[in-house]
């Protein structure tokens, strides 16, 4: 079975006090880790993949300093962006498994949701 | 051009995408059986998992363009090929770390959803859905556009009817896919393509790498001495010319880098998964497929520049997009060119299903349900009224893909990269984490974005007044022989995307009106939490 989402709000949420649990304790401190975390890990990231642009657009000279056989730093630094992406997320969903969803599970269950 | 220099047999190429067109049909109507309310139709039910959900993304995301585009990108003009697979990929950090959990949370079935939550619901729908269907016809039109490119190179139908007939297929073929099977039948599509084309481009980069004895710097030292010059391992063939040129890099990186979490039809596909847990992990899985994949077209690429020779791709029909199918012909034969040619052909399919049902979605649900029935259509109405918009997508789709055939692909895709970016990634970032935006502040964002986008492109040399190829004897403009272009740069996105945000911020901060408070704390709340989140459908 089904139900026509358009126009039904789940049961659950209209008794739900959001702004008390906004305030709450708990909801602070799960807004401010998430927020603590990806805005500085967003921002670093972006940072880089700035660097490397502009280092492919001003300085090719320096991208094709040779490393090792015909390999590159312009080559090492791309491989590079694959490697800090690969990173990044991998430490994000550790984080968010650690840090985000436990509390934010228990927030839910409090407020008659699922786990 | 004529048909006989098309390498392999295209009734070979053709059989072996027939195969695949049968094979998924048969799936599509299989998943077709549960589609009965909005969520089904829309969102698959809720019921993929976070690693299938992110396979299909993957195969969303991996249009033509990623795949003949950036290899044949590479083939010739070495490193600046790879800069846009880099952009292409970094940008999901964007919607891993800003957007996919918290849309997931907070909407229904569209972009909209989220956007006009805690804002006036009637004109930031209309907004958001203007946005969201003018992304989507860019992104279509160099799809469809590519689709007539392909089949010149890949079936030797070298004449104009002949290949608007097939785009005329397509299109017809896509309409069935997205009218019977939805999101469901969609989403399966996507997923079997994302695997063909993985490991097809994996086989043939294990293959490049074992004749160059798996030694990436052997690959280059080879593709360098068949180029003649080294220049090919470094930036500044493509983009290095000038100052202009540099710029024009810069604006094109942030379109891409910023564009992919605000395209709609990759946000859409959060909503298919029952949790914002597994829209993370859908993110996560999307990342390793579109990482990997990557970088085997870097292999692709400077293997398809050892192997052939960039002055035998340039002379190629389909020039820099033959790079791929060439070098499978080169490693394979016709049996493996085949296999290419019809993974390259799902592909398309793949990606304007993709688009039409999130086109579709967003006039149904957005502009119909919500905004003319004031958001209580009768009960079957909207999706009624979204399998009629599938065809009226579908016919427009391939008029366009008619009429574009021949464009610049790469020119379309990045302007739907612009607009994404400009016009939606303000907004929906305004509206995830600054409590004081305003529906003003929105509307001025949206609005301001999309025309800044349109109107520096309509003005810049990618439109009007590019200099003349004197081998060609034509301009790389879409308009021939006249010249009305007053914006130098071909990308619009180092003006239009900080304009769009100060618009956002601007129209907010001089917003007397203010927002309705409890709607704010319900969102925040909903999106960290995901209390009230729309769960999956049990049938």
């Amino acid at each position: 079975m089904g139900n026509e989402a358009q126009g039904t709000d789940d049961v659950a949420t209209t008794s739900v006090d959001f702004p008390a649990v906004q305030e709450s304790e708990r909801f602070q401190t799960l807004r401010r880790r998430h927020r603590n975390f990806v805005f500085p890990v967003l921002g670093l990231a972006l940072l880089w993949y700035l660097a490397y642009v502009l280092l492919a657009g001003y300085a090719p000279e320096f991208m094709g300093t040779p490393v090792f056989g015909n390999v590159n730093v312009g080559l090492l630094i791309g491989l590079g962006q694959v490697v800090t992406t690969f990173v990044i997320t991998m430490v994000y969903v550790s984080y968010a498994n650690r840090r985000l969803d436990p509390i934010a599970a228990e927030i839910r269950v409090d407020n008659g949701g699922d786990r | 051009m004529d048909a006989a220099s098309t390498p392999g047999s295209p009734l070979l190429n053709i059989g072996i995408f027939l195969v695949f067109v049968a094979a998924t049909l048969v799936i599509v109507f299989r998943a077709s059986r549960n589609n009965k309310t909005a969520a089904d139709y829309y969102a698959a039910g809720r019921s993929f998992t976070g690693p299938q959900n992110g396979a299909a993304i993957a195969g969303d995301y991996l249009s033509a363009a990623s795949f003949l585009g950036i290899c044949g990108a590479i083939a010739l003009n070495g490193y600046d090929g790879f800069l846009y697979s880099i952009g292409f990929l970094v940008a999901w950090l964007v919607a891993l770390l800003l957007v996919a959990e918290l849309l997931r949370n907070t909407g229904k079935f569209t972009m909209a959803d989220v956007l006009s939550f805690r804002l006036k619901q009637r004109p930031v729908r209309i907004a958001a859905a203007i946005t969201t269907l003018s992304v989507c016809f860019f992104y279509l039109l160099a799809q469809m556009a590519g689709a007539g490119g392909l089949v010149s190179l890949l079936l030797g139908i070298p004449d104009r009817v002949g290949q608007s007939v097939v785009i005329a297929v397509v299109g017809a073929l896509m309409i069935v896919y997205v009218l019977v099977g939805g999101m469901k039948g969609t989403t399966w599509v996507q997923i079997i393509k994302a695997f063909l084309l993985i490991i097809g481009a994996g086989v043939m980069t294990v293959w490049v790498l074992a004749i160059n004895g798996f030694n990436l710097s052997t690959l280059l030292g080879n593709a360098v001495e068949k180029a003649g010059t080294a220049d090919i391992l470094a930036p500044g063939l493509q983009y290095g010319m000038s100052d202009l040129t540099r710029l024009d890099f810069l604006s094109l990186g942030l379109a891409l880098v910023l564009g992919t979490a605000a395209l709609p039809h990759v946000l859409m596909r959060f909503y298919t998964v029952p949790t914002a847990k597994e829209a993370r992990r859908s993110v996560v899985w999307a990342i390793w497929l579109i990482g990997i994949f990557y970088v085997f077209t870097l292999v692709l690429g400077y293997g398809a520049a050892a192997l052939i020779g960039a002055d035998v791709i340039r002379a190629a029909p389909g020039g820099a997009n033959s790079a791929a199918p060439l070098l499978a012909f080169e490693l394979g034969g016709p049996v493996l060119l085949g296999v290419i040619s019809a993974v390259a052909f799902a592909t398309i399919l793949a990606v304007v299903a993709g688009l039409t049902i999130t086109a579709a979605a967003s006039f149904s649900h957005d502009i119909y349900g919500s905004v003319m029935k004031k958001g209580n259509p009768a009960p079957g109405s909207e999706v009624k009224v979204a399998r009629r918009t599938v065809v009226v997508i579908g016919i427009v789709a391939i008029i366009g893909g008619i009429l574009a055939n021949g464009q610049n692909i790469a020119f379309l895709v990045a302007l739907a990269f612009a607009v994404a970016a400009s016009a939606n990634l303000p907004t929906i970032i305004y509206s995830l984490f600054w409590k004081r935006f305003s529906t003003r502040g929105a509307l001025w964002s949206m609005y301001g974005g999309l025309a800044a986008a349109i109107i520096l492109i309509v003005f810049s040399p990618v439109v009007s007044g590019a200099p003349v190829n004197e081998a060609t004897g034509l301009s790389t403009s879409m308009i021939q022989g006249v010249d009305f272009h007053w914006w130098p740069l071909s990308n619009p996105g180092i003006v239009s995307i900080p304009l769009a945000f100060l618009l956002g911020w601007l129209g907010t901060v001089t917003d007397r009106n203010r927002e309705d408070a409890a709607k704010q704390s319900e969102m925040e709340v909903r999106s960290l939490t995901g209390i009230g989140a729309e769960g999956a459908i049990k049938h």
